[in-house]
């Protein structure tokens, strides 16, 4: 087994891992960065439509405080507020970082960075690339870390004196030393199988979301909630696990591709949505908190694109949520596609070639997978399993979890968003809270007098729990196990919630935890994807776990978490957190109530009281 | 059912084997290879995150033609046609359909990064749509390494490898180059003297082979290899610059690679040492147990072992060495 010593271990190479990982390298810290795949793969690569920034070079009327209210109002007033006003105030700095990196945004005329319109955003403000932002976002931080690694390797002669990526590395559980804080990691180079022990005081995890639990998600396979899983079983707390985002453009044709994601910018350049009767229809569809903003006729909608001053927007860039809702609704009253999605449109507002520019990769997709020609037809489109707003419970400044030494950054911590992620808030959340956490790991890892010690005891545990699938004669076939759960979370815990299918999937999900403890993986140790399966079983379970007797908990509809049976939004509700936590007897999940953090009078101040009366509770707004 | 060969093995060797899979409409070939996975073969490894082609982890050869599996539709095989599917032959097996490409991240880190300009603070970068777009086609790589795999210069050439560093690395270059702003002008100078430009021939396979389009000779190699050209003050090239239009220049011939080793530049005020050269360093012969021999008795030779092995002949190739001679240009 190797074993190696850093200052911070960095688990997760996605946006908020790199980032985490240069900055804690920029603080003169020893780094190692964990990658499930290689380097450079990480999911991050599919956000498409930008990283949201208040720099208004576009609007000059963009400031912190419209992002900030935009960002409160899409997670329904839910978010710890500390982490959005650090998220408004923070994201500009953090994306013209990028540009000192090699980054190269759209510009506009004058040369600053382009920003595009997004649903939920008040004022144009994401920076962006064609629709391959994340992609242009993962390879910048790389390189960055390349050229960091170039200045070590003319300083010390080695490029990774300092800071290496350890690609293709699985951690399977953290290391705690007998006063609970944290001394490691344990895992597996998935090329051999072997086994591996990082020593280090310092973690940050970045390891994205859960999708992998759903049946039609945009997730790719790394996603599998293991930094929330680690985290609990180290002792940390979720938080806001029944917030799902339900992607409401996923492609819906061909089968292989079902789940892709059609970028939101492609409304917010002008697509429409219609139903087979051909009916626009989200002019239906618009709630009341946003009456006020939104067209209510097609034509005042298409005069927006042209003078926004003057006209409202249209329904179409309405927070995804409600559109995903929409097109649920239009699809379950049998006005749907065959494939169970609606249309949506460019070609009608656009000229073919506006249409190749502004969305190159969603032009050329189409064309490779499905042999549609956006800029002719229309694609075919329906809700997806895209993003968890919840996740470990974090300190808004410092990004530390409950467990000393332990920091979350990304999709895998919890509160930024609230109940609801506006588009194109994930890119600027990993930059600002990855660099946070990067930097509060360096200063943790600095403090510390000693170096807390792993316990051989806990090493030994580990490996032999990883290698029981292999030597299980007889043992459950993983991707059978996998594909029950996602049956069970697709079907139960998916867009639209009920009670008693709630306490089915937890009845359902218990006994897929007593088989997943009897999984087997057949073959050997070398680059064995089913045995990598059967390990990340666990992980999913205990997630999905969560986010199920969460969904119960909350007797309320709100962001991305919607109950057929509640549908109204509650203001009591809205000041409760639920948080998760293992059962130190047990390992069962457990959940408390938490009071969700009174916002500063300052910021409350940057809201109109009438607003505010519809989130809040009489008496929270005699208060303020 | 549809018939597929796929190659199983790892470093010792492997073979073809044969699978009657189920395919239904629309499907790609990474979704065979699930399938494959989750009813015949669990331990069946390959490499893949998005599918959706945007990731680039997927690159394998189907039918011999390198490409991603998430963006191969089966519809363009005929029903009775067999697909068979096997690793990227330019790079080591790991097992299976998973190789290593180890060489590509090397390269990567051999290229010196983007050098921001000194006097521009972060939030004062302007640049025009213009000027970037040309950086931005290259900066569209999703790494996928397809053109590395195709290009002959190191397929089937190991030997190659040290010295060339691939399309993929050429557009990166080119794309460094192009960046408006840039701190470094001599992108080009280091693509023919340290990454192996001169090896390229020009044939285009790596544009025919990449999946997002990048026209990697017309717009990277080429220009590169001209300029490079024309920068050495080729005095025919100026003069044909200035009588004839562009479209009527020769083009330009590939530079050879230079005898020995290229000519290294060297930063001013830098120690006349190149660091991004990996040369092997020249060491004493060890045995089997990882020492040097040190028995006296068994030593072809009197006194000790020589600390650069006795095997080393004097003076060395200068091509080997990270030393450079600060008066040789
Ligand atoms: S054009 Fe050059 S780089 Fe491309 S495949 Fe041919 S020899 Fe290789
Ligand atoms: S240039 Fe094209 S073929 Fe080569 S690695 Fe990039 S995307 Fe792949
Ligand atoms: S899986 Fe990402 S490119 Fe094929």
């Amino acid at each position: 087994m190797d074993k190696y010593q850093y200052d911070v271990v960095v688990i997760g190479a996605g946006g908020a891992g790199l980032r985490a990982a240069i900055e804690a390298r920029l603080a003169g810290k020893r780094t190692a960065i964990i990658s499930k795949s290689l380097f450079g793969k990480a999911h991050t690569v599919m956000a498409e439509g930008g990283a949201a920034a208040a720099m208004g070079n576009v609007n000059s009327n963009d400031n912190w405080m419209v992002h900030y209210r935009d960002t409160m109002r899409g997670g329904k007033f839910l978010n710890n507020f500390r982490m959005a006003e650090l998220h408004a105030k923070e994201s500009p700095d953090r994306i013209w970082e990028l540009e000192t990196y090699g980054a190269l945004f759209d510009r506009t005329r004058d040369g600053r960075i382009s920003q595009r319109n997004f649903g939920g955003h008040e004022y144009p403000r994401l920076a962006h690339v064609g629709d391959r932002t994340g992609l242009e976002l993962i390879r910048t931080l790389q390189q960055k870390i390349v050229s960091l690694q170039q200045e070590d390797k003319a300083q010390y002669g080695d490029y990774e004196a300092r800071i290496r990526v350890f690609a293709e590395t699985t951690i399977t559980e953290l290391m705690l030393s007998p006063e609970g804080a944290i001394a490691g990691a344990f895992g597996y180079y998935r090329e051999s199988g072997e086994f591996v022990l990082f020593e280090a005081p310092a973690i940050v995890l970045a390891t994205g979301g859960v999708g992998k639990s759903y049946k039609v998600t945009s997730n790719s396979w790394e996603y599998t909630g293991d930094g929330h899983a680690l985290a609990l079983r180290a002792g940390a707390k979720l938080i806001n696990m029944e917030f799902l985002q339900f992607h409401p453009t996923g492609m819906v044709w061909p089968p292989s591709v079902k789940g892709i994601l059609v970028t939101e910018s492609v409304r917010g350049d002008g697509g429409i949505l219609t139903n087979t009767l051909g009916e626009r229809f989200m002019f239906k569809y618009v709630p009341d908190v946003f009456r006020k903003q939104y067209a209510e006729t097609p034509e005042e909608a298409d005069r927006w694109y042209t003078d926004p001053d003057n006209n409202r927007r249209p329904p179409e860039l309405l927070p995804r949520d409600e559109v995903a809702r929409a097109i649920n609704s239009e699809v379950k009253a049998g006005r749907g596609t065959k494939s169970g999605g609606v249309y949506l449109d460019v070609s009608k507002r656009l000229p073919a070639e506006v249409i190749r520019k502004k969305l190159p990769s969603m032009y050329h997709q189409f064309k490779e997978l499905a042999d549609v020609d956006i800029t002719k037809q229309p694609m075919e489109v329906g809700p997806t399993c895209h993003y968890v707003m919840g996740g470990i419970e974090v300190d808004a400044d410092t990004a530390a979890t409950s467990v000393p030494g332990l920091f979350a950054a990304g999709e895998c911590s919890g509160g930024m968003h609230g109940s609801n992620r506006l588009g194109g808030n994930s890119l600027s959340d990993l930059l600002v809270f990855g660099k946070r956490a990067g930097e509060h790991a360096a200063a943790y890892a600095s403090a510390l007098d000693g170096r807390p010690k792993v316990r051989p005891s806990d090493v030994d545990a580990a490996s032999e729990f990883a290698l029981a699938p292999l030597s299980r004669d007889g043992g459950e076939n993983p991707y059978t196990l996998q594909h029950e759960l996602q049956e069970v979370m697709g079907s139960l815990v998916g867009i639209i919630r009920r009670e008693g299918e709630l306490q089915q999937a937890i009845i359902d999900l218990a006994a897929l935890k007593e088989r997943v403890q009897k999984v087997g993986a057949t073959g050997g140790r070398r680059y064995n994807p089913g045995w990598h399966l059967a390990l990340d079983l666990r992980n999913m379970l205990v997630v999905s776990e969560c986010t199920a007797k969460a969904a119960l908990e909350r007797t309320e509809s709100r962001g991305g978490h919607t109950r057929e049976d509640y549908p109204k939004m509650d203001p009591q509700w809205r000041r409760i957190n639920l948080v998760c936590g293992l059962a130190p007897s047990s390992g069962d999940v457990e959940l408390t109530r938490q009071p969700v953090p009174t916002m500063r009078p300052d910021l409350l101040d940057l809201f109109d009281k009438s607003e505010l009366a519809k989130y809040m509770t009489d008496e929270e707004l005699s208060q303020s | 059912m549809r018939k597929f060969k796929v190659w199983r093995g790892d470093s010792s060797g492997g073979r073809l084997n044969d699978y009657q899979v189920e395919v239904n409409e629309g499907e790609v070939v990474l979704d065979v290879i699930h399938r494959l996975q989750a009813t015949q073969e669990p331990d069946l490894a390959c490499r893949w995150n998005c599918k959706a082609g945007k990731c680039g982890s997927c690159s394998m050869e189907i039918n011999g033609m390198p490409r991603l599996a998430c963006m191969t539709r089966m519809s363009t095989f005929e029903e009775s046609e067999t697909v068979t599917v096997t690793p990227l032959r330019t790079f080591p097996v790991i097992r299976d359909l998973v190789t290593d490409v180890s060489y590509n991240y090397q390269k990567a880190r051999e290229l010196p990064a983007f050098a921001p300009p000194a006097d521009v603070a972060p939030g004062d970068y302007r640049m025009q749509q213009i000027d970037v777009e040309r950086s931005q086609e290259f900066r569209k790589c999703i790494e996928c390494f397809l053109c590395q795999n195709t290009c002959h210069v190191v397929r089937d050439h190991e030997e190659n490898k040290r010295e060339f560093a691939g399309p993929r690395f050429f557009i990166r270059a080119a794309e460094l180059d192009m960046h408006p702003l840039d701190a470094r002008g001599d992108r080009k100078e280091f693509a023919t003297q340290q990454q192996g430009l001169g090896y390229c021939n020009i044939t285009k396979c790596c544009t025919e082979v990449c999946p997002e389009h990048i026209k990697i000779t017309d717009n990277a190699i080429i220009p590169m290899k001209e300029r490079v050209v024309d920068r050495r003050y080729d005095p025919l090239v100026v003069i044909a610059r200035k009588i004839l239009r562009r479209d009527q220049l020769p083009t330009a011939a590939p530079a050879e690679p230079t005898l020995h080793s290229p000519p290294v530049t060297v930063m001013e005020g830098k120690a006349p040492v190149d660091f991004s050269r990996s040369a092997e360093a020249a060491g004493p012969e060890v045995g089997p147990d990882g020492h040097v021999n040190l028995n006296e008795m068994l030593s072809d030779r009197v006194a000790a072992a020589s600390p650069f092995g006795d095997q080393t002949q004097f003076p060395l190739d200068p091509g080997d060495l990270n030393y450079y001679h600060p008066d040789k240009k």
